[in-house]
């Protein structure tokens, strides 16, 4: 890696990739945190106060982590980006900074009257709070996912005589059609990540007959979550992303399928490996027709290869892009297998005793991690090689002045840092889970050690 | 138009430093003031709540001059590419020290995240400081309105400076003082008992310390940019800034003398606030000079955005302004008065 580019293009790629394995659980969680304290103004049932206690204090570890990895995020788009910045600051720069005028002023302050503030609010204040918090980051989740969409999509802006990009119509910008699936396809995902994870700490405890009151919520809680937003990955949502890639970047859909010659009634492929030498699929095996359905709803439908398109269009790592493409929809076919079956157990009241199902609730939370990402590295290296599709290409868009030196000296400290961060999280979840719901003051003894 | 922009960045800048400068400022005294774990964790429950709202203003600040100024932000971020990302791995430890401390029970555990908390914050005050300093002093430009500074050359104030030298170290050295005083007014008040009044006595040396180093600031910026005066020269209007930061300094030496804390932080962020304004009306319209060819400066006319895009921004500026002021105001209510230096895990 000598040249600067290949260093800013890893060194975005690592540290977005790390912010976002927290905020997917933040954001799903604050969803699920106002189910619980819904709950539990609705029942009077003391436990689901205590159980939103439980998760509060997860979430408070994972928020904090969240915002230290994501102000680097922030900072990157000048440090490293920097013609991009100047290029495309009077578009984006408006849905970045509405993020933090709207958003993130909102998350922070109620987080602090959540966390610390249950006795001053009152029942139905500290569930306004949680509502809050909830609102906060799904709102910082929607301005920056259009930030993102405008880089796929570009809308509403001119290009002005110095080359940059003017913002012509700020409700295109806002209401961008990519922005909008693209939203609630990821918002789901986040609940899908949150919801196994509430199921795997529900069936852990009672697996080992630990807190088991407090295992049944989490499970039931998580399974029906889990259950309904896994369909809405699948239909509407992922669907409709699918029509919006073949509709403006046919290119890429091209490339996440591998399908290199246009075809009438294209298949859709289920395993197989780019052979990129030889421009074709080896080990195929494939559902006929599928794909032009699944487009175009008609099974004869055309579906446009790699062959028409320009080498210079294409994604610059097809195998990458196809392989995460095709990890994110096995999962996610995956979840809804696991999670229809559990919530059918859990309708007819047989959950809690089947051990083996039990099992695979505990074990599968990090798979919705990996279908997050894998979903992002579709979208972003299918994005390539432009960093706004059509407009700028990825290698104009870097800082002119940064050397390649000293990008892999920030990265390095990056990766160090970030392998410290991931550390010190898993160690501190450990514990929360291992102290369990029930020790409800957990800082209180701390005193009597000075 | 721009120029109101200008007015609106700047504000939002000097609000992030007095507010995240009063958590700053506590954590680089941390160490000294507090004694026990308790008072240790006294400081922590006053910051706790306050600090991630803080500097969500740096944040939104940084945000609000993307969009209004995509080339000014273009330039600097990647000119001052070393030390901003040094700031961030400082902002994480700090983030760190003060969020994890009391997750874990033990003496080493805690003594481990006061250091890194404190050590941290130390830093960021004297990075900011030196970060201001390079804005007055100018920065190498070239045509294109970019440059890339090293940390240091050779400590001169010339042609191809550092991001150190011996200006930039002095502001540094100022900002670290001053966001010292400031803090120690905020533990004060915050605060009850032996740890309050050890606090005050700290404001009190380390005023002399900001009177001092306020003077000497100031003839060491007439030194280095000259220019800094012109527009004082031509709108009269602007001494305001100066004589409103030494009457506020005045007071603040009053108000601590007369132990009434309150009265002595408003004063400090008031001498802030005024240092600030006094800096942004001695460049306007420059945002970065060049110390390069002055015709290669970056100004509020040639980095700004396009007309549409800044007026829109008003109209959501305003809007998110209100509500943001509306959240701060409800969650310093709610936490006011002061906390405990007790055992009690939430002392409010
Ligand atoms: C739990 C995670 C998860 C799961 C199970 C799925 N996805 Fe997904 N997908 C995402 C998480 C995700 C994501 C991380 O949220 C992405 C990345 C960008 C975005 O907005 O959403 C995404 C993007 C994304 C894209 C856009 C790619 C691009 O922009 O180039 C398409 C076409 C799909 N998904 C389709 C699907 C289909 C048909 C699924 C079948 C079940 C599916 N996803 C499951
Ligand atoms: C959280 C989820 C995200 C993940 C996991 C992710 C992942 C990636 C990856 C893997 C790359 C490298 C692509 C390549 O070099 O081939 C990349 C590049 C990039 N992404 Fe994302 N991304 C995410 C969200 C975003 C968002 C929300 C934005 C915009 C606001 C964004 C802007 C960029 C930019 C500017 C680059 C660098 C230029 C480029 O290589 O195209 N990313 N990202
Ligand atoms: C280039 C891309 C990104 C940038 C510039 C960015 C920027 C930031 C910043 C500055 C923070 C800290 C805010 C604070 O102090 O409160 C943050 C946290 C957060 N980010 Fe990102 N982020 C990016 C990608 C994403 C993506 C793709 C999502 C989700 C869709 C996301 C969702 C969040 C959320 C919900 C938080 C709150 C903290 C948390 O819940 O952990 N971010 N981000």
């Amino acid at each position: 890696m000598d040249d600067a580019l290949a260093v800013d293009r890893f060194q975005f790629a690592f540290t977005v990739t790390f912010h976002y394995l927290f905020p997917q659980l933040t954001m799903g969680l604050a969803l699920l945190l106002v189910v619980l304290k819904t709950l539990a103004l609705k029942t009077n049932d003391e436990s689901y106060n205590h159980a939103a206690r439980f998760w509060a204090r997860i979430f408070g570890i994972t928020f904090a982590i969240g915002v230290v990895t994501g102000i680097p995020m922030e900072f990157q788009f000048g440090t490293n980006w920097a013609k991009f910045s100047h290029f495309a600051g009077g578009v984006i720069g408006q849905t970045l900074a509405m993020e933090g005028m709207f958003a993130f002023f909102l998350e922070s302050a109620f987080l602090g009257l959540f966390l610390y503030g249950e006795k001053l609010l009152g029942r139905v204040g500290h569930w306004v709070a949680a509502f809050m918090v909830f609102l906060g980051s799904w709102l910082s989740g929607y301005f920056i996912i259009a930030t993102d969409a405008w880089m796929q999509h570009p809308v509403g802006y001119t290009v002005a005589a110095d080359g940059t990009v003017h913002l012509e119509s700020f409700w295109k910008l806002l209401l961008n059609p990519w922005a909008g699936w693209q939203y609630a396809h990821n918002m789901s995902g986040s609940v899908i990540t949150a919801s196994f994870v509430m199921m795997a700490v529900g069936a852990f405890y009672l697996l080992g007959r630990k807190h088991a009151g407090q295992g049944r919520i989490y499970v039931r809680v998580g399974v029906i979550a889990a259950c309904v937003f896994s369909i809405l990955q699948l239909f509407p949502t992922g669907d409709q992303q699918g029509k919006m890639v073949a509709l403006h970047q046919p290119v890429t859909l091209a490339a996440m399928e591998a399908l290199f010659e246009t075809r009438d009634g294209a298949p859709m492929v289920i395993i197989g490996q780019p052979n990129m030498a030889e421009l074709k699929l080896d080990n195929p095996i494939m559902v006929p027709k599928a794909l032009s359905f699944l487009t175009y709803q008609r099974w004869d439908a055309r579906v446009h290869g790699l062959n028409e398109f320009p080498r210079d269009l294409w994604p610059d790592n097809i195998p990458l892009l196809y392989f995460s493409y095709h990890i994110m929809v096995g999962l996610g076919t995956l979840f809804i297998a696991i999670t229809v079956v559990a919530a059918v157990l859990l309708w007819r009241g047989k959950l809690f005793e089947s051990r083996w199902m039990l099992w695979v609730l505990m074990l599968s939370f990090p798979f919705p991690y990996i279908a997050n990402t894998a979903g992002w590295m579709t979208a972003e290296i299918g994005r390539q090689p432009w960093l706004v599709y059509g407009l700028m290409r990825t290698e104009e868009g870097i800082s002119p002045t940064v050397s390649a030196g000293n990008a892999i000296f920030t990265l390095l400290g990056f990766m160090g840092m970030y392998m410290l961060l991931g550390m010190l999280f898993l160690f501190l979840i450990w514990r929360q889970i291992q102290q369990g719901p029930a020790v409800i003051e957990e800082p209180r003894k701390a005193g009597a050690v000075a | 138009m721009e120029t109101l922009w200008f007015i609106l960045v700047a504000l939002m800048l000097a609000a992030y430093v007095i507010l995240d400068g009063f958590d700053l400022g506590a954590g680089a005294i941390h160490l000294f003031v507090a004694r026990s774990n308790l008072e240790r964790r006294a400081i922590l429950r006053a910051v706790g709540p306050v600090w991630d709202g803080n500097e969500v203003w740096l944040l939104a600040a940084g945000g609000t001059l993307y969009f209004a100024f995509p080339l000014l932000y273009a330039s600097s971020f990647s000119g001052f590419y070393l030390p901003l990302i040094m700031v961030l791995w400082l902002l994480m430890m700090r983030g760190i020290g003060i969020e994890f401390r009391n997750h874990v029970e033990g003496a080493l555990w805690a003594q481990f995240y006061d250091v890194m908390f404190s050590v941290s914050s130390l830093l960021l005050a004297v990075f900011f400081g030196a970060a201001l300093g390079n804005v007055i002093r100018g920065v190498p430009l070239n045509a294109e309105g970019y440059f890339f500074e090293p940390l240091w050359t050779n400590f001169r104030v010339d042609r191809n400076p550092g991001i150190l030298d011996w200006y930039t170290v002095l502001t540094g050295v100022v900002a670290l003082v001053v966001l010292a005083a400031h803090g120690a007014c905020y533990i004060a008040l915050k605060t009850e008992g032996e740890l309050s009044v050890r606090a005050r006595g700290l404001a009190r040396r380390l005023w002399w310390g900001v009177a001092g180093l306020t003077v000497v600031s100031l003839i060491a910026t007439l030194a280095v940019r000259p220019a800094m005066l012109d527009n004082y020269r031509n709108y009269a209007a602007g001494a305001v800034f100066p004589l409103a930061v030494f009457a506020s300094l005045a007071l603040m030496a009053y108000y601590l003398s007369r132990e009434r804390d309150k009265a002595a932080f408003v004063s400090s962020s008031v001498y802030i606030g005024c240092m600030l304004a006094g800096a942004a009306f001695g460049l306007y319209p420059y945002v970065l000079p060049a110390t390069t060819e002055p015709a290669y400066s970056l100004t509020v006319h040639n980095t700004k955005a396009a007309a549409h895009g800044l007026s829109v921004g008003i109209v959501w500026w305003i809007l998110g302004m209100v509500l943001a002021l509306g959240y701060f105001t409800f969650l310093y209510r709610l936490f006011r008065g002061k906390v405990k230096v007790s055992a009690e895990g939430h002392g409010y």
